[in-house]
């Protein structure tokens, strides 16, 4: 049971249209370019990327707020092409942790509100099945004692609180994915890793899928088995934590590692080996593979032509770069 | 840790009025540092960084309830002087700061060379064109290409936009410079472009650092001493080679290994709790109602600064000596 497939993702295209004078078509912004992958029940996996390089746009799409254009979502076996009919359907199954707590909690509802407010939308039993439901979920994410925190309003809890009553929102109809969009950004060091921990003990108890967004590598480690990374809106590259630490294929990722420094005193001594330059414009992205025109070991006459696809030279390592063709 | 030749500040107090009462923003903040070093002040959001650097520069909003202390710039007390000497003779042209976001600062409506070359018309009284000449200087020390000195902010990337700002601070070769978060907003890989560009002016130029993050990972990359903020006080200063593997207070500890790491696999810890009010702060150590090691001492006393075996200082009671 554990290798079955939660989500199926094949393929998917979300190109925004831009409008001159707000008419007039002015070409798409690529936010998602051709992004395929799986992933199986209990699975977490990390999608790392920099900002614009489409991540939250997958996320967005996956949970059809974005339109899709081209592609196809498959979720528990059920199709779905992007249509806003079925989208509701989707969203009640799947959990969304936003990036900002404070930012995604309703000021002027209490605690006990914003925790029914989901059951109330999707019809989920009796009013003490949900007021039982809601005790259920405020112990899972240790919001305790719970009689303390069922009235309080957002702006009474800390930082802290507020990113365990997202997660409890998230968690209280019982989905088997989440959702989480960088859901340690806003907060600080000392709570970053207790909420991160809360998250993993969470996915493991109900065997959920995760995908987890974030443009920081340095925490990725501790909370999944897979890691994608995005580079203008394609998955550049895909293999587990340790295999793509220590086996870093792409050039783009290999860069992205050497951007990220672990403290060490010994780092004001040396310069950081990272290409300069911005990641490219999605109206009209560099032709053949989008990094290389920062990359420092392109083929010249390969690279600026095709597009590579997805090479497989490591057993479950696949990377978007022709210096790995097989 | 230093002698204090470039800024000595001395019992620096900021407290706000605010309707629940008196907030301690700083408190009785006292630390050396000397030429060309740089120093790095870490510590979570709400413990009072930034009021700091603002305290510094006096750069303060209109609540204030009481500023007092002494800073020796160079050797002189900066507090005593008016503020219309400071802003003519301190501000912008001994210390500059590269502000929170700054990117964000630049008016959309003049050209990125004019901002970059403004504080030398107003400070140095320079014609624009030896002013624009030392912006084009200037713009070649952090990494702009000289043609972007007649574009307008918006035609920039937010990187370049950062390098402008870095600009505009360094163009009156002040002796100390204020990074509030320089990089909080950027991508890893122009943190990365930026960290080196700045590398490359310390060890090229005469000028100190103070840099202010929450970012221990990155703040390790232009740090020679380290310094921990905790509701309002400094509770530890020591040298960048022992304050990140081997610090002394218990907040640092704990702050240190809650740092997640991308190469060695360690166990992460974080602290229980939160910080308290800075409205009614604690009587004792104001880290001691979350401290794993505290004693009864704690809850009585207010620790006091204590020097360690490296010189490191250290304000808490299980380093104090007899």
């Amino acid at each position: 049971m554990a290798n079955e497939l939660l989500l199926s993702v094949k393929g998917i295209h979300t190109w925004y249209e831009l409008k001159k004078w707000g008419v007039f078509h002015a070409g798409f912004v690529r936010a998602l370019d051709g992004v395929s992958f799986d992933l199986r029940k209990g699975e977490a996996l990390t999608v790392v990327g920099e900002s614009g390089s489409g991540k939250t746009t997958l996320l967005k799409t996956i949970l059809g707020l974005a339109p899709m254009t081209k592609g196809e979502i498959s979720f528990n076996g059920q199709k779905f092409d992007g249509k806003s009919d079925s989208a509701g359907w989707l969203r009640s199954r799947v959990g969304f942790v936003q990036q900002d707590p404070y930012g995604a909690l309703p000021p002027f509802m209490t605690v006990r509100r914003i925790l029914s407010e989901p059951m109330i939308i999707n019809k989920f039993g009796t009013p003490a099945e949900r007021e039982q439901r809601i005790r259920e979920v405020m112990e899972e994410v240790r919001l305790l004692p719970v009689n303390d925190f069922l009235n309080k309003f957002p702006h009474m809890l800390s930082g802290g609180q507020q990113q365990r009553l997202v997660i409890a929102r998230a968690l209280v109809l019982r989905p088997s994915l989440i959702v989480a969009d960088e859901p340690v950004s806003m907060l600080d060091a000392s709570v970053r890793v207790e909420i991160l921990e809360l998250m993993r003990r969470v996915q493991k108890a109900h065997n959920l899928g995760v995908i987890y967004i974030t443009h920081d590598l340095s925490t990725v480690r501790y909370f999944s088995e897979r890691v994608f990374i995005m580079y203008a809106a394609r998955i550049v590259e895909k293999a587990g934590v340790n295999e793509i630490i220590h086996n870093t294929l792409h050039p783009y990722t290999k860069a992205l590692l050497a951007a990220i420094p672990d403290p060490d005193p010994e780092n004001a001594h040396r310069y950081r080996d990272v290409p300069p330059g911005e990641p490219p414009s999605l109206v009209k992205p560099p032709s053949g593979c989008r990094f290389h025109p920062r990359c420092p070991v392109r083929i010249e006459g390969l690279c600026e032509r095709e597009i590579p696809p997805a090479f497989e030279p490591v057993r479950d390592h696949f990377v978007e770069c022709w210096l790995h063709k097989t | 840790m230093g002698e204090g030749n470039l800024l000595r500040v001395k019992n620096l107090t900021l407290h706000f009025r605010t309707t629940r009462g008196v907030l301690q923003a700083v408190d009785s903040v006292s630390f050396a540092m000397d030429r060309r070093r740089s120093i790095t002040i870490i510590g979570e959001s709400g413990c009072g960084k930034t009021s700091l650097a603002r305290a510094l520069l006096r750069l303060l909003p209109r609540n204030v309830h009481s500023y007092t202390g002494e800073v020796y710039l160079d050797g002189t007390d900066v507090m005593r002087m008016s503020d219309e000497w400071f802003r003519q003779n301190v501000r912008w042209t001994k210390v500059s700061m590269v502000s929170q976001a700054a990117m964000n600062a630049l008016n959309p409506v003049l050209k990125v060379g004019d901002q970059v070359a403004e504080p030398l018309r107003v400070h140095r009284r320079m014609s624009k064109d030896e002013a624009l000449a030392r912006a084009r200087e200037v713009f070649r020390i952090v990494g702009v290409p000289d043609d972007f000195l007649h574009r307008y902010a918006f035609e920039l990337s937010g990187g370049m936009r950062q390098r402008a700002i870095l600009a505009m601070a360094l163009v009156t070769s002040p002796q100390l410079i204020l990074l509030d978060e320089p990089t909080s907003a950027l991508d890893m890989l122009t943190q990365a472009n930026i960290f080196n560009a700045l590398k490359d002016i310390k060890n090229q130029l005469e000028v100190g650092f103070i840099l202010i993050t929450h970012d221990i990972s990155t703040s390790s990359d232009l740090a020679d001493e380290v310094l921990v903020m905790y509701a309002g006080q400094l509770v530890e200063h020591s040298l960048s080679t022992t304050g990140y593997t081997k610090p002394l207070h218990p907040y640092a500890h704990g702050l240190m290994s809650s740092v997640p790491t991308l190469r060695e696999d360690k166990k992460l810890e974080f602290i229980p709790g939160q910080p308290p009010s800075l409205i009614n702060p604690p009587t004792g150590c104001r880290f001691a109602a979350r401290c794993p090691r505290r004693f009864d001492r704690c809850d009585q006393e207010p620790p006091t600064f204590t020097v360690g075996a490296y010189g490191e200082q250290v304000k808490c009671w299980l380093h104090a000596k007899g």
